[in-house]
């Protein structure tokens, strides 16, 4: 499917945040933006929610300890005891170091794999991009067009107004 | 609100646009391999080829081919295991630690440095697999079942936490990496020519757009990866000490090991860390990004850990003193004055010593003296390894068999080796990665106090005042709110 977006090209970060303000008052929806660099008060702006992935990270932490209690305690204890240095075959504080690794290893892969998959990364041949220039220098911000392109003049002067140094279209094509 | 004082150094100098950043360092992974790339990494695979040479030798005659004996039966091996995986602390030290502790100069260098994590843990996972003997079979140190029944590994050892500890910070350490280089592998993919760079940097940066929800997502990674790195860099080195301090040998059975050791690792890895950014930013130019501020920092961290090093050395003295157990003094006055007393010599020397000349700040703003420091310290800190390990060993409770080490031609080859094998990696690592998180210092760019020579001819970019005049409609005084995240 291809989709239409009125592209605002924006020079500074400072001058988007107020752009993105301005232009979601005007009641425009804004798509998406794109930016070289993590913009600090993007998210507020746009509305954007606090990501969940701190209470994934949590849990994974959490299957990470009990896999790794769960293994130590089975096998050193049920599964073929031994007795070692006379020390007790459940010996807690000896488990310490590995449970925290393993804790550590769940939650920093369990994470990561889930930011990945939700975040849409994947190795892919070629990367469709609204502006080459926003993972450069530029902040690009994308409004949807519907099929005929009617709101194009009135966007172009929103966004002009509120600083892009250039407003362009661009049709996409979407899975 | 962040203010940044305006009596902080820079930490970009040249008066840097965000276009500048992409360009200057993306131009040595598109440019040619130039002469001294070629040179340096033709010296790296000579020395690749040693470690190859050493290392068939070492699997195909076995173990034999090393220096050891039945007293001393850990070594090179054990000490360049160690050394090597604590000059990889320094990286996540800088990626992590400096991350929760927002400072922002860690910017220009956590990419190199967590670059030099992985390959220097990787040069440090050679020496146990290695020392196996029979590394096809490295799978046993793992949880598995063993073919003949349900016999387990033993998780009371050190030696089986260190199994753990490496492989997840190993693990950790590499995805942290490559998460922070996807945005950059995009700058590159964006800019790229020919057919073979667009297709492989667009495999790299797996379609990231630097949509604003990425991006928020992003940092949340970024933020919870530094705060589990932490204590997992602690932990490792940790770990590593106790493979020594669970043991009951003088010299070795010592409680303040932990920290003792964690404090040298970042030592010796901040030497390396400043021996590579040395080298780099005069080979591929970086001097506006990598400044005298950053050199004098690093020189900063690597003194206050190299004291506490020092301190460690004079506490274990005292404590065996102090112990009043004869072999625990006995030991340490050995290495003092025992036939290993250079070794001994060489470590205080460099390590005791070397450090305290960043006091002064001639020492700590120059190039040349930080770089001969920084390799002193790690030879330093390599005796230190071996003192620990051979002096503890070599002479035990029992006077008949006391014994010396002496290295092998292939255990030295071992070494040099890996040394190879890192330069190696990081050669390959600077040529086609970008060197510097371009995504993280475009992010500090305009809050660094910038007063280079080219700040008037960049309106717009570094004043606030000039955005009334690029942009009508926008208060000049319009409150912008940055607390909320920094």
């Amino acid at each position: 499917m291809t989709k239409r977006f009125a592209l605002g090209v924006f020079d500074d970060e400072d001058i988007l945040l107020h752009a993105i303000d301005n232009i979601r008052s005007a009641g425009v929806k804004i798509y998406d933006v794109f930016s070289p660099y993590p913009v600090h008060g993007i998210d507020d702006a746009l509305g954007i929610e606090r990501s969940r992935l701190p209470i994934a990270a949590f849990f994974y932490g959490l299957c990470g300890l009990s896999f790794a209690l769960w293994l130590q305690i089975y096998t050193l204890g049920f599964d073929w005891p031994m007795i070692i240095g006379g020390k007790p075959q459940i010996g807690l504080p000896a488990f310490i170091p590995v449970s925290f690794e393993l804790t550590v290893f769940f939650t920093c892969h369990g994470m990561v794999i889930t930011f990945y998959t939700i975040t849409g990364l994947y190795p892919r041949f070629k990367t469709p991009v609204m502006d080459v220039r926003s993972t450069d220098d530029k902040f690009v911000m994308a409004i949807e067009l519907d099929e005929t392109s009617s709101a194009m003049p009135k966007l172009t002067q929103l966004l002009r107004e509120n600083g892009a140094s250039e407003v362009n279209q661009k049709e996409m094509t979407k899975k | 609100m962040q203010h940044v004082s305006a009596i902080r150094e820079p930490l970009v100098t040249g008066g840097k646009t965000l276009h500048d950043v992409t360009q200057d360092i993306c131009y040595q992974v598109e440019a040619k391999p130039n002469i001294r790339w070629i040179g340096a990494m033709s010296v790296a695979l000579f020395f690749l080829g040693i470690f190859f040479y050493s290392v068939y030798r070492t699997l195909w005659y076995g173990i034999g081919e090393w220096g050891l004996n039945k007293t001393v039966g850990w070594a090179w091996d054990i000490t360049n295991f160690v050394w090597w995986v604590g000059i990889g602390h320094a990286g996540t030290l800088i990626s992590a630690v400096l991350l929760l502790f927002r400072q922002k100069w860690r910017s220009s260098i956590n990419r190199a440095a967590e670059a030099m994590t992985i390959f220097a843990v990787i040069c440090a996972a050679m020496f146990p697999v290695l020392h196996m003997g029979r590394p096809w079979l490295a799978f046993y140190v793992f949880p598995l079942q063993n073919t003949l029944g349900s016999l387990w590994v033993n998780f009371n050892s050190p030696l089986l936490w260190d199994v753990f500890a490496i492989s997840t910070y190993f693990t950790v350490s590499l995805v942290f990496w490559y998460t922070g280089l996807v945005p950059d592998f995009a700058s590159i993919r964006d800019r790229a020519k020919g057919p073979i760079a667009k297709f492989s940097y667009s495999m790299l940066s797996m379609g990231w757009t630097g949509s604003a929800k990425a991006w928020s997502r992003y940092e949340t990674v970024s933020l919870i990866l530094a705060g589990v790195s932490t204590p997992l860099v602690l932990s490792v080195h940790t770990i590593v000490s106790m493979d020594f301090a669970t043991a009951v040998v003088p010299g070795w059975h010592t409680t303040i090991f932990p920290p003792y050791f964690v404090a040298g690792a970042i030592f010796s890895g901040f030497a390396m860390v400043l021996t590579l950014m040395l080298i780099t930013r005069v080979v591929f130019k970086l001097e506006d990004y990598i400044t005298l501020e950053h050199i004098a920092l690093m020189n900063k961290i690597m003194m206050v850990t190299g004291s506490i090093v020092g301190v460690a050395y004079i506490t274990e003295f005292f404590i065996a003193w102090y112990s009043q157990v004869e072999y625990e003094q006995y030991a340490f006055l050995n290495r003092a004055t025992g036939p290993y007393w250079w070794a001994y010599a060489m470590m205080m020397t460099c390590n005791v010593i070397t450090p305290q000349l960043v006091w002064f700040r001639r020492v700590r703003y120059s190039i040349g003296l930080t770089f001969i420091l920084s390799i002193v310290v790690n030879i330093g800190m390599w005796f230190e390894r071996f003192v620990i390990i051979v002096t503890s060993l070599h002479r035990d409770y029992l006077p008949s068999s006391w014994a010396m080490f002496s290295p092998t031609i292939i255990d030295i080859g071992v070494f040099v080796g890996t040394l190879g094998l890192f330069f190696t990696l990081f050669l390959l690592f600077a040529k086609f990665f970008p060197v510097i998180n371009m995504a993280e210092i475009k992010a500090i760019l305009k809050y660094t106090v910038d007063n280079g020579p080219t700040y008037s001819n960049n309106p717009g970019h570094h004043a606030p005042a000039t955005i009334t005049t690029v942009t009508p409609g926008v208060p000049a005084s319009a409150p912008v709110t940055y607390d909320k995240h920094d």
